[in-house]
């Protein structure tokens, strides 16, 4: 069963269709690739599917729920969590207090345990803050839990981003271009910590990349837009030789055009 | 255990409390007692407006209509509640410390709920627009009061006896408030929420997406805001034979945000010295009258050339301390 589908999603900006017809199927635990040229619509897709957009046609389902329209908080408390193209961590805070900010489910205690702090509150402070380790120690931030987010390097802010997103519990985890700015080691160990999250967390991961290597590598299946539109989907192999993936990227054949 | 070590603290904080207040009372002049006073009232509005300003990044600039509702709150309940408790348990320190608290509390309540009035519409919005709108409310409450036959109008409110407000504040009360609030922002700083309240200020979208409820804790931030400037009032209230609507002007709301910005936004400490430090500058700048204002814009046009973090910047006074003379922290620079 697939955890997302989109069917026929249209999302359109006073004129301009950025989003036309748009369906796919998300599989459950899928490392699923979200491709095309710089314009095409991804980082809209993701708008849409996390609640900044709502879709002006088509229909969004979560786990055989319709979410279309549904707020940003709302969405990301049913299980999707999702990382930003142009990095969006809370710069003046720590790499810890970043990561505690998503851990809502794990706190009960209320706003006047909070200021009494209560037993109550001691306790979802030391949950909140010994999941936010865990999971920095997975993305490989352990050492870096006091600093301050804004100081850390590029790659590792984007690491701080997928780690602050796990904080959520997600069900789906939306990246997006994960590896930009990373070199090729730093993206290498990206890809190993992408496989981990779907092997030992069970999560099904939806990335739009730029970097073809990473994309080719981790991802099953690719879904590739272009102009707003489908142009192609399948195995990475597949979409690689597609006439229509290529004429997308390198500009159509003299052939063609003749 | 925990509650009985927090019981001792407090109390301990009580005896001091009530000592520095009989000592004040026996030697200390009328005049420097008020300065005192007037300090710890302006700890409380710093402190409550840092936490919607400082920490959540919503500008208000009408925090003085919520002082008034608290004032006027405080000692309409207080002036009606008083020989009700006289008659009861006789007159004295217990009715008098009774009759201020409740007061207080009414005050204190009826600031927040105007507070969540003004706030579910307003924190909508965002930036500049937030502050016109706070600016404005802040004037529709000063002016209210202004027509409020019942409350005195433009004269003020005095009570029903001749002699006008009862005094009922004391150092103890308002120092014990001051601290009391200190102590409950503080931890809410430092937990779960005060975390989103401050995500909320660094970047609202990626808050959002982490499902922090933002527009609802916006408006709590706001409303226990508004409901210690309403203690404020209420402390403040007290302290004079009469309040009047002219008590809590435009320039009251501004001698609010001078203290958090010298102090350093988001800075709970910073909060507390810019309230004193705005107590005793007052007091000395009182024969200049309506030139203090231009003085604070002059000090806050240097503040910000000279230092635009504030005092302590956003950190708080053990932070500093820590890494001026502690064991150095990853602490990376600002």
């Amino acid at each position: 069963m697939s955890l997302l589908s989109l069917e026929k999603v249209d999302k359109i900006f006073g004129g301009l269709s950025a989003l036309k017809q748009v369906s796919l199927e998300v599989p459950e635990r899928a490392i699923f690739g979200l491709i095309g040229p710089n314009g095409a619509g991804k980082t809209t897709l993701f708008n849409v599917i996390t609640g900044v957009y709502s879709p002006d046609g088509g229909v969004i389902r979560f786990e055989g729920q319709s979410i279309g329209g549904q707020s940003p908080a709302r969405i990301a408390h049913r299980g999707i969590a999702r990382t930003f193209q142009n990095i969006r961590l809370f710069r003046a805070m720590t790499v810890e207090e970043n990561v505690m900010v998503a851990g809502h489910h794990l706190h009960q205690a209320s706003v006047l345990g909070a200021m009494l702090r209560t037993r109550a509150q001691i306790a979802d402070e030391a949950r909140l803050r010994k999941r936010a380790g865990e999971l920095l120690e997975i993305m490989g931030l352990g050492k870096h839990a006091e600093d301050v987010a804004g100081s850390l390097p590029y790659g590792s802010q984007r690491r701080l981003e997928i780690a602050r997103a796990l904080m959520l519990q997600p069900k789906l985890l939306l990246l997006d271009e994960p590896a930009a700015g990373m070199n090729s080691q730093e993206a290498g160990e990206l890809e190993r910590q992408i496989r981990f999250l779907r092997d030992q967390m069970g999560l099904t991961i939806v990335l739009v990349e730029h970097n073809m290597a990473v994309v080719m590598s981790v991802c099953e299946a690719v879904h590739v837009v272009d102009h707003g539109e489908t142009i192609a989907h399948g195995t990475p192999e597949n979409v690689k030789k597609d006439p229509a993936v290529l004429a997308a990227y390198l500009g159509k054949s003299t052939e063609e055009v003749a | 255990m925990q509650l009985v070590r927090r019981l001792a603290v407090a109390s301990a904080i009580g005896l001091v409390l009530y000592g520095i207040g009989l000592w004040l009372q026996g030697g200390v002049i009328e005049y420097v007692q008020r300065i005192v006073f007037l300090a710890g009232i302006n700890v409380i509005l710093a402190v409550g407006l840092n936490l919607i300003n400082g920490t959540t990044g919503q500008f208000s600039i009408g925090h003085a209509g919520f002082m008034a509702v608290g004032a006027y709150g405080a000692a309409f309940s207080g002036v009606k509640l008083q020989p009700v408790l006289q008659n009861w348990i006789g007159a004295g320190a217990v009715a008098d410390g009774l009759t201020l608290n409740v007061g207080l509390l009414v005050g204190a309540l009826l600031a927040g709920l105007t507070g969540l009035l003004v706030g579910a519409p307003s924190l909508r919005l965002r930036g500049d627009y937030l502050a016109v709108v706070t600016l404005g409310f802040g004037e529709v409450i000063r002016i209210s009061f202004n027509n409020a036959k019942f409350l005195g109008a433009a004269t003020g409110f005095s009570g029903d006896s001749p002699s006008g407000l009862p005094a009922l504040t004391t150092f103890f009360w308002v120092y014990a408030w001051a601290i009391a609030i200190l102590i409950l922002i503080r931890n809410l700083t430092f937990s779960q929420t005060g975390r989103s309240l401050a995500a909320i200020r660094e970047d609202e979208i990626a808050a959002e997406a982490m499902a922090t409820p933002t527009t609802r804790l916006k408006v709590l931030a706001f409303s226990l805001s508004a409901a210690s400037a309403g203690i404020a009032g209420g402390l403040f209230a007290f302290m004079q034979p009469s309040i009047r609507p002219e008590d809590f002007r435009f320039d009251k709301s501004i001698d609010m945000i001078v203290m958090i910005i010298i102090g350093g936004l988001g800075s709970i400490s910073g909060a507390v010295v810019g309230g004193i430090f705005v107590a005793v500058t007052l007091e000395l700048m009182r024969d200049l009258q309506q030139y203090r204002l231009v003085l604070y814009a002059l000090l806050l046009i240097v503040i910000m050339l000279v230092r635009p973090q504030g005092l302590l910047g956003s950190r708080e006074l053990s932070e500093v301390l820590r890494s001026r003379f502690g064991r150095p922290k990853a602490q990376a620079a600002k």
